[in-house]
């Protein structure tokens, strides 16, 4: 069938416009007198602003005002109104509230000016005096004053200890312990942060705002400005890159609405790239791991402790400890997530939050449990293997690790490793071979989708949910052509616009699953509508018949049993003078279902590396990636997206790291050439495979959400692999030459 | 960025006399560096001349065996043209080794030479900082030091200089030609850039209001034996945490004459004559490299996240001496 779409590696459908140009960014549209927002960045990490000199600045012919906590007016004085819909527990940061500064590059003001470079030039001209505080800004320093890594929060599932750890980690024939460290990461999307808000006639706003959920920034908007809903649009047609940075409402989508209620002007503010190191960050964590097992490589006691950080106004938690009782067949495991208060902003998911991390410790700790043992790593992990969740004893969903990790060895060559560290040196190259596992959840969440189908043979298919990049428009519109027997050009997938249906914020790898659910489902509708209007036809063949008996391709509904009996859909509209058909639907998970099981995705990830020991220079020269995403929507898409996810790995293996200046309590390394992101150069060949099983408890549709089980595993499979060159275990990431030229082997 | 006017000179005099009149001003060729200081509010000239009209863009032979680099050739025509890959392989390398390609095209010869150091706090206005503004302090010295000097710093300034070309340059012991309101000058290379002592505002020993207008390599480029070694956070677009250029002037066996040059590691490319003085009438042992390379790093001075610096540049000295010697190991 020539309509048939899903599963194939189609090309995205907004590709074109991408590439040209034609795809416009928040901070690209444009509207006469428009005005400039620049946002000045504090310089302390704690105290109060004794001072803002504003005076300089507002002399200058072109600059409108200058927003500080001097002259904005009182809004929501509730904590309450600020919190939205991702917030974790806490009081959510207020800007431009009062003079208090809570952390390093908190926005002190806002310039307003005709101009870009006006605005740019009048903040240079704003003095600030602050009465500084002593801050503190180093996790490692303060452990023992920590609290209680809890709180509700959506995806956050509380650690939960199983069994008895201590005993059988005392009576554990074999044993390691060992900690591990990260740095601080930050997203830096290609685009920057931006919000542009028209200031409509009637005093309405039209927002466009760089976000994963529009709803949530017209929720924001609405109740920290006390407007109706009804008074803000929001849209966010294109989004460049998000991570996770753009899950929350950011402070210039603030700053943008406050100045353009107050000067009833329409208002652009976009942040600069060191502004991007001023929100949210993947947090540090210190974690401790400890593993016993009995002398033929069955594990019985499991320890993961994290230790993380998080701001003083709001309790960031993510799921870091909570992974070993998904993988291996362990009865006593010890799950401790403590958070240490600091003054830096609030952490902000990225990107498999706390997975990346998380899974990080403990596969390398598997590798180094492996090699007490003398067990080849992969071994190991299938000795353990688990067809249930430990913590719940409930099974999954659907998991492909096994053959993950059959046919990912496969390819990569596993058998024929020496298990020997530093058994392959060429020049002055060691060679290593590691592997790690990966796990992240599939999650379905409510979603609601419109349709609109008209006699022209168009299809209009629409959802609140965003496409940052991973390929939302073009599944979308692969799901609704393929259910309504459509080709992909006679459909328009609409997203990005807080007047369409309600979808989730687009994150935590469930868009697939639940706005594509609800795509599939909107159009069963306007099929069915479509069969009952076929049938209403004078003479029809479709007179009574149901969904199950009939075929919807090629723009025409045929007899299952004997195809030559078909109608075309300009036919049937036709007859039945139909000029458009309109459908909602809305996506209810079945909780009762799904809540009987575990639903994850799996990675199986195999690296090797080639390091030049004397200079430290770590290369990873290969990465095969299996993965267990459920059924694959679109072979293309989900190619780039696991590829990305193993890049990032790739990343924060060897090179990402938001260094703080804990004399300053501020990040320092605040651009793209001093925090290194991995370039096209240190990337190597990545074969990725997909060990598909559909998953229909996840969704109709079989799909599992794959946006972040791509990178979860990487780092681990990276470290364990220089480990296997070189002999030497380095428990802190990234790995770099300073590391891995002066560690000693053990 | 703050308001400033701009001149576009046709040739060397006009050039030299606008900026000689301009107040604050600055020449401006690529830009690839002063733009992005002038966005960041490091630097703010009031008046830009732009020098990309003057006739300095050609490489040509000089009368002797050497080759004159104009210096508004580019850094990509430069590293790509026939005579400096055949003869100057060292500068080749080196050149190709830094930035990216679409830097490397726009940046010029001149330029490189004048680029600023990359310290993390001379870049960012909210921290002290003696270079951007002297008499405030040194950030780097109690702080995130990991790009930073071991030798030839000072309590003002840890900062190192940031180009791979230079230290090239600086082995091949080319000549900077300027040329200013009193006329024109040249400069050794080991000469054109400072040490910070307590004046870490001066990269250079330019005056104020010359221009350079070519970079002269002495008819020697050490070209059958030579190497690049660069060692980075990441595979391109990343400066010099140690970086070395070596060449070597072998003869039957020995050493003739050896140049050994440092980059990242000082406020300007760094050479140790006696050093490399070691090495005459020697041969290409590894015993040997090590001998020179430990005579180097033993007046290094670390600070608290660059300590790997020195081992990781005896490492390099002696793995950049056997690659331009092709000794085994």
């Amino acid at each position: 069938m020539a309509t048939s779409f899903i599963g194939k590696p189609k090309n995205r459908v907004d590709g074109r416009d991408k590439v040209t140009g034609a795809a416009k960014y928040t901070a690209e549209f444009h509207r006469p007198g428009l005005l400039h927002g620049v946002v000045i960045s504090g310089t302390i990490a704690k105290g109060r602003i004794k001072n803002i000199d504003t005076a300089t600045a507002l002399e200058i012919k072109g600059v409108i005002e200058v927003f500080t906590h001097n002259n904005t007016p009182g809004l929501a004085w509730l904590d309450l109104s600020y919190k939205d819909m991702d917030a974790p527990p806490g009081d959510p940061f207020r800007p431009l509230h009062n003079d208090k500064i809570q952390f390093n590059m908190q926005p002190v003001a806002l310039v307003v000016a005709d101009s870009l470079e006006l605005a740019q030039y009048a903040a240079t001209l704003v003095k600030v005096d602050y009465e500084v505080e002593k801050h503190r800004t180093e996790l490692a320093d303060h452990l023992a004053d920590s609290i209680e890594g809890k709180g509700l929060r959506a995806g956050f599932t509380p650690p939960q200890s199983i069994g008895n750890f201590k005993e059988a980690y005392a009576d554990a024939e074999v044993k390691i312990e060992a900690e591990y460290s990260h740095g601080a990461e930050h997203h830096n999307p290609m685009e920057m942060h931006a919000s542009t808000v028209f200031y409509e006639e009637d005093g309405s706003l039209t927002v466009y705002d760089k976000t994963q959920g529009v709803l949530n920034s017209q929720h924001y908007i609405s109740m920290v400005f006390g407007l109706s809903k009804k008074k803000v649009r929001v849209l966010s047609p294109f989004v460049g890159g998000a991570f996770g940075s753009a899950l929350r409402p950011q402070y210039q989508l603030f700053m943008a609405t406050l100045a353009a209620l107050q000067l009833k002007r329409s208002v652009k503010v976009e942040l600069t790239r060191p502004q991007m190191f001023s929100f949210g960050h993947r947090p540090i964590t210190i974690q401790n791991l400890k593993l016993g097992a009995t002398t033929k490589g069955k594990i019985e006691a499991i320890s993961h402790q994290a230790y993380s950080e998080t701001s003083t106004f709001e309790k960031y938690v993510e799921n870091i400890v909570n992974w070993s009782a998904k993988l291996y067949d362990c009865g006593n495991i010890e799950q401790i997530y403590k958070l240490v208060r600091l003054d830096v902003y609030t952490p902000l998911d990225m990107r498999a939050p706390g997975g990346a991390t998380g899974m990080y410790a403990l596969e390398a700790a598997m590798d180094e449990l492996a090699y007490k043992l003398k067990m080849d790593p992969l071994e190991l992990r299938l000795k353990n293997y688990t067809e249930e969740d430990m913590s719940d004893g409930k099974p999954f969903s659907t998991k492909t690790l096994r053959e993950c990790f059959k046919q990912g060895a496969e390819r990569f060559g596993w058998e024929k490793r020496n298990p020997e560290p530093r058994s392959m040196k060429d020049g002055n190259h060691f060679t290593g071979w590691g592997m790690a596992t990966g796990v992240w959840d599939a999650m379905q969440v409510p979603a609601r989708a419109k349709a609109e189908f008209s006699a022209d043979g168009t299809l209009r298919v629409g959802s609140a949910t965003a496409d940052i990049g991973t390929g939302t428009y073009t599944i979308m519109t692969q799901i609704a052509a393929e259910t309504l027997g459509l080709p992909l050009e006679k459909v328009t997938a609409e997203l990005g616009d807080s007047d369409l249906p309600f979808a989730f914020i687009e994150g935590g790898s469930s868009t697939a699953a639940s706005v594509g659910s609800a795509v599939q489902k909107v159009c069963r509708k306007i099929a069915k509508k479509l069969l009952k209007e076929a049938g209403k036809i004078k003479d029809s063949p479709f007179k009574g018949a149901g969904l199950e008996d009939v075929v919807f391709s090629d723009e025409k509904i045929s007899d299952k049993n004997d195809p030559s009996v078909n109608m075309t859909f300009s036919e049937i509209m036709k007859s039945r003078d139909l000029e458009k058909i309109q459908k909602k639907y809305m996506l209810l998970p079945n909780m009762m279902n799904q809540r009987k099981y575990n639903r994850n995705t799996h990675s199986a990830v195999f690296a090797e590396v080639k390091v030049d020991e004397d200079l430290g220079t770590i290369k990873v020269t290969r990465i095969v990636s299996a993965i267990d995403g459920g059924r694959i929507l679109n072979l293309k898409t989900a190619h780039s997206q696991i590829l990305g996810g193993v890049v990032w790995g790739i990343s924060m293996a060897l090179h990402e790291d938001s260094f703080m200046d804990h004399n300053f309590g501020r990040f320092i390394n605040h651009d793209l050439s001093k925090y290194h992101v991995s370039v096209n150069a240190d990337m190597p060949d990545v074969d990725i495979l997909f060990v598909e099983e559909p998953d229909h408890v996840v969704s109709s549709l079989g799909a599992k959400g794959i946006g972040e089980i791509g990178m979860v595993g990487v780092a681990a499979a990276i470290s364990n692999a220089v480990y296997h060159a070189t002999g030497k275990r380095i428990r802190s990431l990234p790995l770099t030459l300073d590391k891995a030229m002066t560690e000693t082997a053990i | 960025m703050r308001p400033f006017s701009f001149t576009k000179a046709g040739d060397k005099a006009t050039a030299i006399k606008v900026i000689s009149e301009a107040e604050e001003g600055k020449f401006i060729a690529g830009g690839t560096n002063l733009l992005d200081l002038m966005k960041f509010d490091i630097m703010h000239p009031a008046h830009l001349v732009d020098i990309t009209g003057v006739a300095l863009k050609n490489i040509e032979a000089l009368e002797g065996g050497g080759l004159r680099l104009g210096a508004l050739a580019s850094n990509a025509d430069t590293a790509y043209h026939t005579e400096v890959e055949k003869r100057y392989p060292l500068l080749s390398q080196a050149i190709l080794a830094g930035a990216s390609p679409q830097l490397r095209n726009k940046a010029t010869d001149g330029g490189n030479l004048l680029q600023r150091t990359r310290c993390y706090y001379f870049y960012d206005p909210a921290t002290p900082c003696n270079k951007r503004e002297p008499g405030t302090g040194c950030s780097a010295i109690n702080g995130y030091n990991r790009w930073h000097a071991i030798f030839g710093a000072s309590e003002e300034c840890i900062a190192t200089h940031p180009s791979d070309m230079c230290v090239a340059l600086a082995a091949l012991e080319a000549k900077v030609q300027v040329t200013g309101p009193d006329g024109d000058r040249i400069i050794p290379f080991e000469d054109f850039h400072r040490l910070p002592g307590n004046t870490p505002e001066k990269d250079s020993n330019l005056y104020e209001n010359e221009m350079i207008t070519a970079i002269d390599l002495p008819p020697k480029g050490f070209s059958e034996n030579f190497t690049y070694i660069k060692n980075r956070d990441r595979a391109s677009y990343s400066f010099a945490l140690v970086s070395v250029a070596v060449g070597l002037d072998i003869k039957e066996g020995k050493i003739m004459e050896a140049r050994i040059v440092l980059g990242g590691v000082a406020h300007k490319p760094w050479r140790n004559k006696e050093a490399e003085a070691l090495l005459e009438n020697m041969k290409s042992t590894k015993k040997n490299f090590e001998n020179v390379a430990d005579a180097i790093v033993s007046e290094a001075k670390a600070y608290e996240y660059n300590q790997f610096k020195i081992e990781l540049a005896r490492r390099s000295i002696i793995r950049a001496l056997m690659q331009a010697a092709k000794t085994e190991e």
